[in-house]
């Protein structure tokens, strides 16, 4: 075989997940990019809808349902996160030692990130019923009153962050415990003789070692957060009002429901960038940790 | 100055017992040496003095206070690891002052003896790198500076320069001689290197399968080891063993082998006189021979050489005597024909003898 040939053969190899990609991923972005600059109704042909440029990116911000919903997924998204990135390291330092069925307790935990979205969604939906729920009817028995859970704007945000706790933790939690379990034994064991208790230890020692870990997995699940839509489409459809509508559920709605197919694209674009500029921040991280490490073993090499 | 003893001290795993009560007392400023083959225990035995490892049974005094229930931190070590443990993320001067800074002392006082133990250790130029900036030698150096800073009374080493290439590592073992001379504490140092174990211990504790079979100075061990282990253990090139036989005719006492036969002195022949016939073990040291072509031929052993290694001013021969391997330590200044049979006489006091079947010193 030719040299020539032989380096032809990686493309080759490449083609068809690459036509799998233009065909299912960068064809329909670019049909979205140019639909988010016309009028269309589902009703029309592509063809039919009118172009009106930029209007249906600036006609957003005066929205103000838009601007609640973007809004409201801010909220949803920094707050889930915050909690599951406490929570998850938090349980990966408890869970991280050798104790008799700490191999069940782990997998036990994980078990929510396995579960459908959509099954989620009911399993809670069911759960925060205001009669037939568990939270209300254990509530009532221990003589409280029932708590409004889906039907009112505070507690339907609330109901779903909670969910959303319960199913996305675990992924914090296994990255943590993966991280923890990398550290270098030994340093630890310094750290010891020097002196620090345990909780130095997790603020000296193991949060600073784990940050690496921690930052990607944080810009991995706020970019996951951004995109939620089954567990709340099924727990509360966006209501009550507008105040558990996430960003994806107003697309969808735009779209089906107002039949403002240009709008919802123009949407969709909008939630690409912030995910695209998430993603840039992550790949940066990574490069310029890399970049950093390379430094060091250079400098070290020289001595 | 705090004095360390061990009593009764155990550890087990599960059931299985890697450590089988062992008594050991270390004097004030001694700087002690565990040596052993991997798995011998010693390590495990540091990690236990530092509060790493728990106790199973027995207890540790530091100072006559028994600590095995203590924290590490509550004991007043410091330790140096292996793999030098530094903590990645900090630069050497943070490294160093860990201790300090979580004691929450002042901050003068603390820069004060970072760069005072810097200087000492020839770090004052690299106090703002990171670890991963370091070579493996400069690493090592940190990794003592950190135990220094920390005026801890007594000093722990688990096989600090084994991660070092040869020529770094001797280097690094005066460096290690010269800085215990200096600053005077108790050294807990374990190896499994019996070079370093000679160059550095006032004392040397061989352990074996859990248990210490000889401790005592390094000239102790190297003259007069107590058993076939610690004999093979400690000198290099190893001690040579061939079979024999107590034979006693008049009143000479002799060991009798394929191919030699070699009179015991006096002392000797006394401590196996009851024992004719008796089958032993007969060690000597490859420095205990020398090439002696007129020498009597009850104190010389005849050897064939087959190859001779020249390392400089010594060179190692190895030879036959029968059908079993010797080898003889040198000067490289003395040429010794190969593939001939010639006598090489016995150094006075150069014969050690060991039981068959216990293997302990005769």
């Amino acid at each position: 075989m030719s040299t020539q040939a032989r380096s032809f053969t990686p493309y080759l190899f490449m083609a068809p997940a690459a036509a799998v990609l233009v065909v299912a991923l960068l064809y329909p972005i670019a049909y979205m990019i140019y639909a988010s600059f016309l009028d269309w109704n589902p009703s029309q042909r592509i063809g039919q809808a009118t172009f009106v440029g930029l209007r249906n990116y600036t006609s957003l911000w005066s929205d103000a349902n838009f601007r609640e919903s973007f809004g409201v997924t801010l909220k949803f998204a920094s707050l889930v996160v915050s909690i599951e990135m406490i929570l998850g390291v938090g349980l990966a330092m408890l869970l991280d030692r050798s104790i008799r069925g700490m191999t069940v307790l782990r997998t036990i935990f994980i078990l929510p990130m396995m579960i459908a979205p959509i099954v989620v969604g009911l399993i809670w939906r069911y759960m925060y019923h205001p009669t037939v729920g568990i939270f209300n009817r254990t509530l009532n028995s221990l003589g409280f009153e029932s708590v409004p859970w889906l039907s009112d704007s505070f507690w339907s945000l609330t109901s779903i962050i909670i969910a959303d706790i319960w199913q996305w933790t675990p992924f914090i939690f296994i990255l943590s415990l993966a991280a923890l379990q990398s550290l270098p034994r030994s340093a630890l064991e310094a750290a010891r003789i020097d002196g620090a208790s345990g909780w130095q230890q997790i603020v000296y020692i193991k949060l600073p070692l784990m940050m690496p870990v921690l930052i990607v997995t944080l810009l991995l699940r706020l970019i996951d957060a951004f995109k939620v839509l089954e567990v709340v489409l099924v727990m509360t459809n966006g209501g009550p009002g507008l105040s558990t509508e996430i960003l994806s559920l107003r697309i969808a709605r735009t779209a089906s429901e107002f039949r403002e197919l240009g709008v919802a694209a123009a949407m969709s674009n909008y939630l690409l960038i912030l995910l695209m500029i998430l993603t840039a921040i992550m790949f940066t991280y990574t490069r310029l940790s890399e970049a950093r490490a390379a430094r060091l073993r250079q400098m070290s090499e020289e001595g | 100055m705090p004095t360390l003893k061990l009593e009764r001290l155990c550890k087990r795993y599960a059931s299985h017992e890697v450590i089988h009560s062992i008594d050991l007392e270390m004097a004030d400023r001694e700087f002690t040496v565990l040596v052993g083959p991997s798995g011998c225990g010693k390590s495990t035995t540091l990690r236990m003095i530092a509060g790493l490892e728990t106790v199973s049974d027995g207890e540790i005094y530091i100072d006559g206070r028994p600590v095995s229930r203590l924290e590490p931190k509550e004991r007043g070590l410091a330790m140096v690891f292996q793999d030098y443990a530094l903590y990645p993320h900090m630069n050497v001067a943070k490294n160093m002052s860990f201790a300090l800074r979580l004691e929450k002392k002042p901050k003068a006082e603390i820069n004060k003896k970072v760069n005072e133990v810097a200087e000492m250790l020839g770090l004052s130029n690299l106090l703002h790198r990171k670890p991963a900036e370091l070579s493996g030698g400069q690493r090592q150096r940190v990794a003592m500076g950190r135990a220094l800073t920390r005026d801890a009374a007594t000093f722990l080493f688990d096989e600090p320069l084994s991660n070092l290439d040869a020529k770094l590592r001797g280097q690094m073992r005066a460096e290690l001689a010269l800085m215990s001379q200096q600053v005077q504490k108790n050294m807990v140092y374990v190896t499994h290197d019996q070079v370093e174990a000679m160059t550095l211990a006032d004392r040397i504790v061989v352990m074996q399968d859990g248990h210490i079979r000889q401790q005592g100075t390094p000239e102790e061990l190297f003259r007069h080891p107590n058993s076939k282990f610690v004999a093979g253990f400690i000198g290099s090139p190893p001690m040579n063993f061939l079979k024999g036989v107590i034979s006693q005719s008049g009143n000479e006492t002799a060991v009798v082998g394929q191919g030699y036969k070699l009179s015991l002195s006096p002392e000797q022949a006394q401590r196996v006189s009851k024992q004719d016939n008796q089958e032993v073990i007969l060690g000597i040291r490859p420095s205990d021979l020398s090439y002696a072509p007129d020498a009597k031929a009850e104190d010389a052993l005849e050897l064939k050489v087959v190859i001779s290694e020249y390392i400089g001013a010594q060179s190692i021969l190895l030879a036959s005597c029968g059908d079993q391997n010797i080898s003889v330590e040198i000067k490289s200044d003395q040429p010794v024909p190969l593939q001939e049979t010639m006598k090489f006489a016995v150094h006075k006091g150069g014969l050690h003898l060991f039981d068959q079947k216990t293997e302990a010193a005769i």
